[in-house]
Parts: structure tokens; C-alpha cells; sequence
């Protein structure tokens, strides 16, 4: 029996979202799909969004909702910058998306996680979950597929990772919750902010690892049969 | 926790990332209160490490559960509370019992509009020697007593405070027996974790220590052979 696709359903980003800290800044990390209803709407959304320069936010649950949050959020930390004369804190950009999120919990249906880096307290996580409780933490999960997630970080987070141990985690992190969460999926972007600058990164399935029961994609069926079998008549 | 959510502006909502159970005991030099420091996300126990307990001013401590983003902003407005207190330099400050007051006053007026902030909230202090303990809850129930708890709390510490406690505890004591409570709270409440605070606050000042765990016992002969004495039930 097909299931009735309803096509007015809201873009919801069931997603996996992903924030971490390491010494010397932070990496987010995110899936890529965008589903209305069952159907996949965006299969290469770019859930990381620049708040600033030196703050971004990965975004989850509805599209609409996180993308006007985010949208508010940079207006005013543009406005902060300039009247500031320097750039604005990470503290202060979680902070304007708690007051929204909180303000607003009637309305919105959205879990972000904020990840920047600035001179004063060097890189930062905050989460800002439904309801707007904002919550610094060292790392933070988020979005449908965080859930196949919290056992992974129990056990594989370390204190004083290196950028690159970081971004590995999250990139095997998103891959696995990618695996098992129908709500994930796409490639896996990760954004590098620390007192350099902003990296941004990209990995197609094919430069993932492959999990239990995934197999090596090929072109075709035809490629990995050898010769045509004889026929057994 | 799957709410749609609604598009009417004042109306009773529900909680999303909440904390359990909040205990405290007056004791002789003033009141001590526990917590655990867990933030739960529907059954899921998502943040750990959440302080869910804060000094108010000079005198007070402000233990809360339930959805802490309402704890998050309650601490704003006493934020305000106490700033503005202290402009007016005047050599008072308010003490705990005028804090109690603003927060049933808020809590209340806010269940009025259907709009509760949802949270049970402990106030504790001390001021010119007075000792002070009340609680307020999403209602604006509030109350005084020589010990109080939020939610499961009620049912499973309060017991074993009214047996245990009485007046002039001296420190040690008290620690032990909050510590009592939080470890049955730990067995029997499934939104606990085992990373506990407990604060003080006395004359001199509050202190909030730092998060510790509880060792919790599981020898019990019945618990490794839960079916010996009764053969076919399980």
C-alpha cells in the first residue's frame, strides 16, 4: 500500500546536528536532507548557517522556523558589530537566539546549536534545545538523529581533542546517525571556526566510512560480475 | 514529543528540557538544599551537568525543577530584583523572605493568564540570624516549613525528613541526611542522575560545592536471586 504523500506537509529538517569543541575553536557538523512529509525536499541543504563571521549555527526541526531565527539573529549581531566597534562574542549570539526561541516557544518547533569562536573565551558550544533553555557544553548533539548519538559520545568524546581528531569525530558521528535515522541523510558539511578563520568542509558518501551492513557502492551489477556465466540449460 | 505547536499567544504550555527533584532542610546555621545537575528531554536524560540551584543576593539560595528555560528567565528577573535593590544604597538588602514573596507573586499572576512558568521553585536564607525555607510551585502554591522538595521529592525525601530531622542539625548531619534522600530519590525517580550538588547558605554567605557522585549499594541476597524463595514467578 503507498503511502499518501502529502505534499503541503512543512519542510522539517529531521536532521543530525552536530557541535564540538576543541583546543583551539570549535567544528559543526550537519547531514543534508530536508524532507516534507516522506519526500526528500533538499538532498544537499546547508544546515550551517553564518550568524557572523566568527559565529555560526547549525540549524534543526523546521526549515522555516530555524532559517527566520537565524535570519533575525544576524540582522541584530550586525547591528551589535557595528555599534560594538569589534566582533561580537559567541555568548551574546546564543544568547539573542535563546531570547528568540524562548520569547517565541508557543510558535517555534526548533533545536539549534551555536559554535563560534571569539578572543575572549576561544571556542564555544552552546545549545539552545525546543523551549529555549540555552546550555554551554563542551559538545553538543541535536536534531532526530541525535539519538542514535548520545551512546556513541558517551563513550568516543575526549577533553583536548586536535582539529582534525575533532572533525573526525563529527564526521563519523553524522555518518553513523545518517545510517540509521530515516530523517538524515545527504552528505555530512562541517564548518571549522577557531581563531583563523572559517573552514568549510564537504564529504559525499563516498568518502564516508561504510557501517554494518552498508556495502561498497558500485556503477553497476555488471561491474562486479566477471565473465558472462554459461548458461545451465 | 511530538507537540505542533500552537499559534495562539497565551496559553498553558508543556515542558521540554526539565529538572527533577529539589530537597532542602533548615540546619543550624542555615539551610542546606540538594539537586542532581540533570536536565531531561522527555524520557530521554539528555544534559547532565545542569545547575539548577543559584544564590540570590546576599541572603538567598534558589533551588528549582521543571523547564529550565522558566528557571533560566526567573533568574533574570531576580537579576533585576537584586540590582535594583542594591541602587538604591540604602544598606538594606532584601532578604529571603521578600525574595519568596516576588516569586509567589510572579508564579501566581502567571497561572492567572494561563501562562504558568513551569517550575516548583526553593527559596532558603538567612538574614540577621533568621533562618527562612519556602517553596512555590507552578501555581503559586507556596508555603514554609522546616524542610521542603519539589516533585518526587514530596513523596519519597519528605518521609524520611519528617522522621530524621530536627532542629539544630549541625552540618555534617545534615549533608548525610540530604545525601539519604538523594540516593533513595536515585534509586526510585527515573529522571535522577548521579551527579549531585548541595549548596548552603548561612549568615556568612552561600556556597555551592561542586557536583559529586553517590555510591549506591546492590548486594542485597534477593537482588542477585530475585525468584529463589518464590519458584515459577519472575
Amino acid at each position: 500500500m503507498d503511502q499518501k504523500m502529502d505534499f503541503n506537509a512543512p519542510h522539517s529538517m529531521g536532521t543530525t546536528i552536530i557541535g564540538v569543541t576543541y583546543n583551539g575553536g570549535v567544528v559543526l557538523g550537519a547531514d543534508s536532507r530536508t524532507s516534507t512529509g516522506v519526500y526528500v525536499a533538499n538532498r544537499a541543504s546547508d544546515k550551517i548557517t553564518k550568524l557572523t563571521d566568527n559565529v555560526y549555527v547549525c540549524r534543526s526541526g523546521s526549515a522555516a522556523d530555524s532559517q527566520v531565527v537565524s535570519d533575525y539573529v544576524t540582522y541584530f549581531l550586525h547591528q551589535h558589530t557595528i555599534q560594538l566597534g569589534q566582533p561580537a562574542t559567541v555568548k551574546v549570539a546564543a544568547n539573542l537566539v535563546r531570547l528568540l526561541s524562548y520569547n517565541n516557544k508557543n510558535l517555534l518547533e526548533t533545536g539549534l546549536i551555536v559554535g563560534g569562536w571569539d578572543k575572549y573565551e576561544g571556542g564555544q558550544i552552546f545549545g539552545v534545545p525546543l523551549g529555549g533553555t540555552i546550555v554551554q557544553q563542551p559538545f553538543a548533539i541535536g536534531g532526530s538523529g541525535s539519538s542514535y548519538l548520545y551512546g556513541f559520545f558517551d563513550q568516543a568524546w575526549k577533553e583536548g581533542m586536535t582539529k582534525d581528531e575533532a572533525e573526525d569525530l563529527v564526521k563519523k558521528a553524522v555518518s553513523l546517525a545518517i545510517a540509521r535515522d530515516g530523517a538524515s541523510g545527504g552528505v555530512v558539511r562541517t564548518v571549522i571556526i577557531n581563531s583563523d578563520g572559517v573552514t568549510r568542509n564537504f564529504y559525499p558518501g563516498d568518502q564516508l566510512p561504510l557501517w554494518h551492513e552498508e556495502l561498497e557502492p558500485h556503477n553497476s551489477l555488471l561491474d562486479i560480475l566477471g565473465a558472462p556465466e554459461p548458461m545451465n540449460i | 514529543m511530538d507537540h505542533h505547536p500552537s499559534a495562539e499567544t497565551q496559553r498553558t504550555l508543556y515542558p521540554y528540557v526539565t529538572g527533577s527533584s529539589v530537597v532542602a532542610l533548615k540546619y543550624k546555621d542555615g539551610i542546606l538544599m540538594a539537586a542532581d545537575t540533570g536536565g531531561s528531554y522527555g524520557s530521554t536524560l539528555r544534559y547532565k551537568s545542569i545547575e539548577r540551584m543559584k544564590p540570590i543576593g546576599k541572603h538567598s539560595l534558589l533551588g528549582a525543577s521543571g523547564e529550565i528555560s522558566d528557571f533560566q528567565e526567573i533568574l533574570r528577573y531576580l537579576d533585576e530584583l537584586i540590582l535594583y535593590d542594591n541602587m538604591w544604597d540604602d544598606g538594606n538588602s532584601l532578604g529571603p523572605k521578600e525574595v519568596h514573596n516576588y516569586l509567589t507573586r510572579i508564579m501566581y499572576n502567571r497561572r492567572n493568564k494561563f501562562n504558568p512558568l513551569w517550575n516548583s521553585l526553593i527559596l532558603g536564607g538567612v538574614k540577621k540570624g533568621q533562618k527562612y525555607l519556602g517553596m512555590v510551585s507552578m501555581i503559586g502554591v507556596n508555603f514554609e516549613d522546616n524542610h521542603v522538595a519539589t516533585g518526587l521529592g514530596n513523596h519519597l525525601a519528605r518521609p524520611i525528613l519528617r522522621d530524621e530531622w530536627h532542629e539544630n542539625l549541625t552540618f555534617e548531619e545534615g549533608v548525610q541526611l540530604l545525601e539519604k534522600c538523594m540516593r533513595v530519590l536515585l534509586y526510585r525517580d527515573r529522571s535522577a542522575v548521579n551527579k549531585i550538588q548541595i549548596s548552603k547558605i548561612t549568615e556568612e554567605g552561600a556556597t555551592v560545592f561542586p557536583p559529586f557522585s553517590l555510591k549506591t549499594y546492590w548486594e542485597f541476597s534477593a537482588f542477585k536471586n530475585p525468584t529463589v524463595g518464590a519458584e515459577g514467578s519472575w
